[in-house]
């Protein structure tokens, strides 16, 4: 027996460290090294003769694949609309379809085996870092696109046909490489029937805001204020955008920039003031713990009055918001007499990202479904689908809008060119990440202002400094 | 390691194989032709694990190595090789120390609480009933089924299941009786000072029922004449608990804490699902794994993650050689 318990204690020893090294061994394994040789782009890629009716000269018998990210706007609009469009002009070439939630799950390992698809909606959680696809020339340069004519008509260039901003936002590089479809309108979002119900204005300044805050919080109807408390974006998203108006674009150029000093600007401080503020008296009880669809649920209950979005999010919510609701937004109010931007400034952004694989197969054939989906009808159908508007000027023009769509339209006409934007959180993943976590304290109350302001900026200047890290200028 | 325990394994089971077939065996090995044969045997036994292990375990451990000295960005065919500069950039990487620091405090207080509380309910079960004989507490066999519950769901599922739990608003199962009291609700994901320990709740809630029915099964091993002698000594439940029960299940509680102990350096799941952000509020319940798995999946550093990685291994490598010291103990034979 004494043999015996010898063995025994062995054993377990022997067993309990094979158990530790074998998990730590999974977390490992995970990231396997790439296929040597796929580095190059594939011998052959498919071209065809260039027409007229085939300006960017695809080969006519080659298919191609679409994957598309199966997200809040679904891989529907695809299917129907766009992959359709695309036939209608060029029957004979077939298109794979695709849908994934895990767009990096799926592909990653196909990239860096040198077999990506063809065309790419490279979005969601799970979606792949562009820096880094830059980085190793796997984006497809679209000048070519913007460049050919137009698929409504021949006379007019693609370039003329959508908003400049989507042009500047998918160039990396000095290279037009990312197509930005979707475009994205912030503001401040309530319900037109509880507001008229309760006899409540659309505040213009600040203090007609916070006026407003007090009195609904007074009527004890419900909360005046809250946003995604899990999820911190969507209130440093707001804070951004008032410092922009407050202090001009060159605060969110040089943040993007990551300038000496840019997050300890005046108007920065300003903004997170007095948000944090607003935080501290105004926000729906719990609001730190909720998600977005949380509070926005609790908004379509009327539970509280206002909460900052982008327009995605009547379409986000069409399941759970009573039929009388009336989705409407209205822009950042005015901070004081002397801000840089006017009344009505929005913070619009062209997104959802699109791009055509470098080192695939047939790489021509996903440029001429960008140009179909930049289709007057291409864009319109898509904008009454999914009541998102698009880069394509003009498209949703003649269609039917539903309200919320319809206010941030009229939002986005009324800014005319006093539209602000950064781009930081495509750039730089880890910046987004810690002004995310040191806004969720800031609203809280944990973390002051100066505080904020540091951390924000020790981050900015670390990955400034970090010679690893591509570097993007705007 | 695992081959190491296998043949430990064979040894014991040995000890168990009838004296004569053992002496049977002992007679063939005698010539040199079964000596060849019995080689044989084994190696063709050996040679499809040991392929395998080196494939999917070795194989993996030496690229990661490699990728650590990268900056591959898990897209390029073609990684640059730069040196020790990821394991530089990660001493200066104050989240990551966070998170090593939240897995030290894991490693402390999740073995400790998760056997503290499977110790009692054990002995209640098994041990300390009321009547006469050595048996567990009334509605016992309930209990052990009940206890057993949380380790048939999945992770994933225990992590959304407390979010709920865990809800600041008045649809929170714990945050509701509070408000309906007029107190102020806790913000258990929310508040960066408490979510860890909300992180630490579910982790010993979830392990607890194994380790019961582990320890019950160690105590059923116990002869019952040990329990009934220590009793007609008049001992009371305390004194049976410390004096008999924890003494003879010794082996079994060191074995728990081993496992305690890998599960601790291991936590991912439950932090990635349930935590907002992903390891936060502010990074407060952030684990070594989920640094990892951002830099990995999200930042797409796969050069930087494995260096992470590497430095988990060895965190991995001393736990298990002081877990091996501390676990050399004289047993109590019965």
């Amino acid at each position: 027996m004494a043999d015996n318990s010898f063995s025994r204690r062995e054993l377990l020893r022997s067993a309990a460290l094979a158990g530790l090294l074998l998990p730590a061994a999974g977390t490992l394994s995970a990231c396997a090294t790439p296929a040597g040789g796929g580095g190059s782009t594939p011998a052959t890629q498919a071209t065809g003769a260039k027409s007229a009716a085939n300006p960017l000269g695809i080969a006519e018998d080659k298919p191609f694949e679409v994957v598309i990210f199966d997200g809040g706007y679904g891989d529907a609009y695809a299917k129907n609309i766009h992959e359709p469009l695309f036939n209608t002009k060029h029957a004979k070439v077939q298109i794979k379809h695709t849908a994934t939630k895990e767009i990096a799950k799926t592909l990653q390992p196909r990239f860096a085996g040198g077999n990506p698809p063809e065309f790419i909606n490279n979005s969601g959680d799970n979606s792949m870092d562009f820096g880094a696809l830059a980085q190793d020339g796997q984006l497809q340069d679209l000048t070519e696109l913007l460049d050919a004519p137009s698929w409504d008509d021949p006379n007019v260039k693609v370039r003329d046909t959508i908003l400049p901003a989507a042009i500047e936002l998918g160039t990396l590089d000095g290279k037009y490489c990312v197509l930005e479809y979707a475009n994205t309108v912030w503001g401040i979002w309530y319900s037109k029937k509880l507001f008229d119900d309760n006899g409540w204005q659309v505040p213009k300044t600040w203090d007609e805001f916070t006026a407003l805050c007090e009195t609904i919080k007074k009527s004890g109807k419900c909360a005046p204020f809250t946003y995604a408390g899990k999820h911190p974006f969507y209130i440093y998203e707001t804070i951004l955008t008032l410092a922009a108006k407050i202090g001009g674009v060159d605060v969110l150029k040089n943040i993007d920039n990551l300038a000496d000093g840019a997050w300890k600007a005046e108007p920065i401080a300003k903004a997170a003031g007095a948000f944090a503020d607003l935080g501290a008296k105004y926000l729906l009880q719990g609001t730190e713990g909720l998600d977005h669809i949380q509070t926005q649920t609790a908004h379509n209950k009327y539970k509280v009055a206002m909460l900052p979005c982008g327009s995605w999010l009547e379409n986000e919510q069409k399941d759970s918001t009573p039929s009388d609701f009336g989705y409407s937004m209205f822009p950042l109010p005015s901070f004081t007499d002397a801000d840089a931007l006017p009344y009505g400034t929005v913070h619009s952004r062209p997104g959802e990202e699109y791009f055509v694989a470098a080192k695939s197969a047939n790489p021509r054939a996903g440029m001429e479904y960008m140009r179909a989906m930049l289709s007057k009808e291409g864009a319109g159908k898509f904008s009454e689908l999914l009541s998102t508007l698009t880069v394509v000027k003009g498209a949703a023009e003649g269609r039917t809008l539903s309200s919320g769509l319809a206010s941030a339209s009229t939002a986005l006409q009324n800014a005319g060119t006093n539209t602000t934007y950064f781009r930081f959180r495509q750039w730089y993943q880890p910046l987004h990440d810690e002004v995310a976590a040191a806004t969720g304290q800031l609203m809280s109350g944990r973390l002051k202002v100066a505080e904020w302001a540091d951390r924000c900026q020790k981050k900015a200047d670390e990955i400034k400094n970090d010679s690893s890290v591509k570097k993007f200028t705007r | 390691m695992a081959i190491r325990a296998r043949a430990v394994t064979d040894r014991k089971q040995m000890s168990y194989v009838p004296l004569g077939f053992r002496a049977a065996l002992g007679r063939f090995a005698m010539t040199h032709r079964t000596d060849y044969t019995r080689a044989r045997f084994i190696a063709g036994f050996l040679a499809v694990p040991v392929l395998l292990y080196l494939i999917y375990v070795i194989s993996p451990y030496a690229q990661a190595f490699y990728i650590a000295m990268t900056n591959w960005r898990g897209v390029s065919a073609t990684p640059q090789f730069v040196g020790l500069e990821n394991f530089q950039r990660l001493l200066g990487d104050g989240v990551f120390w966070t998170a090593v620091g939240h897995n030290a405090l894991l490693l402390v207080l999740l073995p400790l609480l998760t056997i503290a509380i499977a110790l009692f309910f054990a002995f209640l079960l098994n041990v300390a009933g009321e009547s006469g004989g050595v048996s567990g507490i009334w509605g016992a066999r309930f209990y052990r089924v009940v206890f057993f519950f949380p380790q048939v769901l999945a992770v994933a599922i225990v992590a959304v299941l407390f979010q709920q739990v865990f809800r600041p608003d008045k649809s929170g199962m714990l945050n509701a009786p509070l408000m309906a009291l007029g107190l102020e609700p806790v913000g258990f994901l929310s508040n960066p000072d408490v979510a860890f320990w909300s992180i630490l709740g579910v982790l010993v809630w979830q392990a607890v029922g194994f380790y019961v029915v582990l320890f019950s099964a160690g105590m059923a091993s116990i002869p019952r004449e040990m329990f009934e002698a220590a009793r007609i000594d008049g001992a009371g439940r305390v004194q049976l608990f410390f004096q008999v029960t924890l003494p003879l299940l010794w082996d079994t509680v060191q074995v728990g804490l081993i496992y305690l102990g890998i599960a601790a350096l291991d936590v991912f799941a439950i932090v990635w699902v349930m935590t907002a952000e992903h390891g936060g509020p502010d990074h407060s319940t952030t684990v070594m794994a989920a640094e990892i798995y951002r830099n990995a999946f999200q930042y797409f550093r796969f050069g930087y993650a494995s260096a992470l990685g590497v430095v988990l291994f060895f965190f991995t490598v001393a736990f298990a050689v002081l877990a091996m010291r501390l676990s050399r103990r004289d047993r109590i034979e019965f």
